[in-house]
């Protein structure tokens, strides 16, 4: 199946649930990243369970904190 | 209040776009803007802000100029080193554009004091350029019970981030983030390093919204996060829903009194 993660389309073998993608698209801190699946945020709660679907357009939106210092 | 001769010329540039105007330049000179932070975000951010004429600009900063600072905190020079970055970034601008008046608030923000600051001058519109996620949590809350607008970005390495939340038009931060990381779960410009330009990119971006937020032109990053990676030189505007869930803007809030979470500001003094 194919989806899109951050604007890049990537090719899976089988469909994945949401924690099983952030492992294999090596997501940077994955215990803090914010997912969202077509437009829509996905509970943190639902990460194993939530399936990623063939066409799903995945974004991982990331805490970024520097600024001031 | 009339454009003096003198303004007519400083803005000409803007007074010439159909967009501005001088009605336009007008309603910048009377607009007051708040930047918490004059920093890599902040400095770059209220530099451009003071060129472009916005007449009241309040900074907000407990810190002092450091030579590590000097390296992407424009608005602060090496004769400033050891300075309180609000006189520093006051002096800057002072220097920069006479229209220009500065309020300083020498002071950490916190949940006692943030709704004293923005409104004490009942500012318009609010530019984070703060450094940790309490006090972006914060800023974030405060703007959401006092209905303000406001710029969230944070820079890190070769990457930068920005969203504005307008009220009741679209997601907060805490919309997209629920809750700070616990420290040091994710890393911080000190320890991670970030290349000085990204601040003016991104902080340069959250003046802009600023500029057209007063103006009532274009639309604005409500709805969208901006990231920036410099590395690729990419630029991606993502759709972001509003949460009902939301703690603070929900249909449900649960934040109801301001937080001072209990995460120790970045370190960084040596
Ligand atoms: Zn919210």
């Amino acid at each position: 199946m194919k989806i899109t993660v951050n604007g890049e389309k990537i090719t899976l073998e089988k469909a994945v649930t949401v924690e099983e993608l952030l492992v294999v698209t090596h997501a940077e801190t994955p215990e803090y990243v914010t997912v969202q699946i077509n437009d829509e945020f996905v509970d943190r709660s639902d990460f194993t369970d939530k399936l990623v679907n063939d066409g799903d357009t995945v974004e991982y939106l990331y805490f970024m904190g520097g600024g001031s210092l | 209040m009339n454009l003096t001769n003198e303004q007519m010329q400083r803005y000409s540039r803007h007074i010439i776009l159909k967009e501005v105007g001088g009605k336009g330049q007008k309603k910048l000179l009377s607009s007051k803007v708040l930047i918490i932070g004059t920093g890599g975000l902040g400095a770059p951010a209220a530099m451009f802000l003071a060129a472009a004429g916005i007449g009241n600009i309040g900074l907000v900063d407990f810190d002092t100029v450091e030579l590590s600072n000097l390296q992407r905190q424009i608005i602060h020079f090496t004769d400033d080193v050891d300075k309180p970055k609000v006189q520093s970034g006051r002096e800057t601008i002072n220097k920069m554009n006479p229209d220009v008046n500065v309020t300083t608030y020498e002071e950490i923000i916190t949940a006692a004091n943030i709704k004293d600051i923005i409104k004490d001058k009942d500012y318009d519109f609010i530019i984070d350029g703060t450094d940790n996620f309490p006090a972006k949590f914060l800023i974030n809350d405060a703007c959401v019970m006092l209905q303000k607008p406001f710029s969230h970005a944070g820079i890190i390495r070769f990457k930068g981030q920005t969203m504005t939340y307008l009220p009741g038009k679209g997601p907060c931060y805490r919309c997209v983030f629920q809750t700070p990381p616990p420290a040091d779960a994710v890393p911080t410009c000190k320890q991670a390093g970030v290349l000085g330009v990204m601040g003016g990119i991104i902080g340069t971006i959250q003046a802009t919204e600023a500029i057209k937020y007063v103006l009532g032109i274009g639309s604005l990053l409500n709805s969208y996060l901006l990231t920036y990676d410099a590395l690729n030189m990419e630029f991606r505007k993502i759709k972001i829903p509003h949460n009902h869930k939301c703690g603070v803007c929900g249909d449900h809030p649960t934040i109801t009194e301001l937080i001072d979470y209990d995460q120790p500001q970045c370190e960084f003094k040596r």
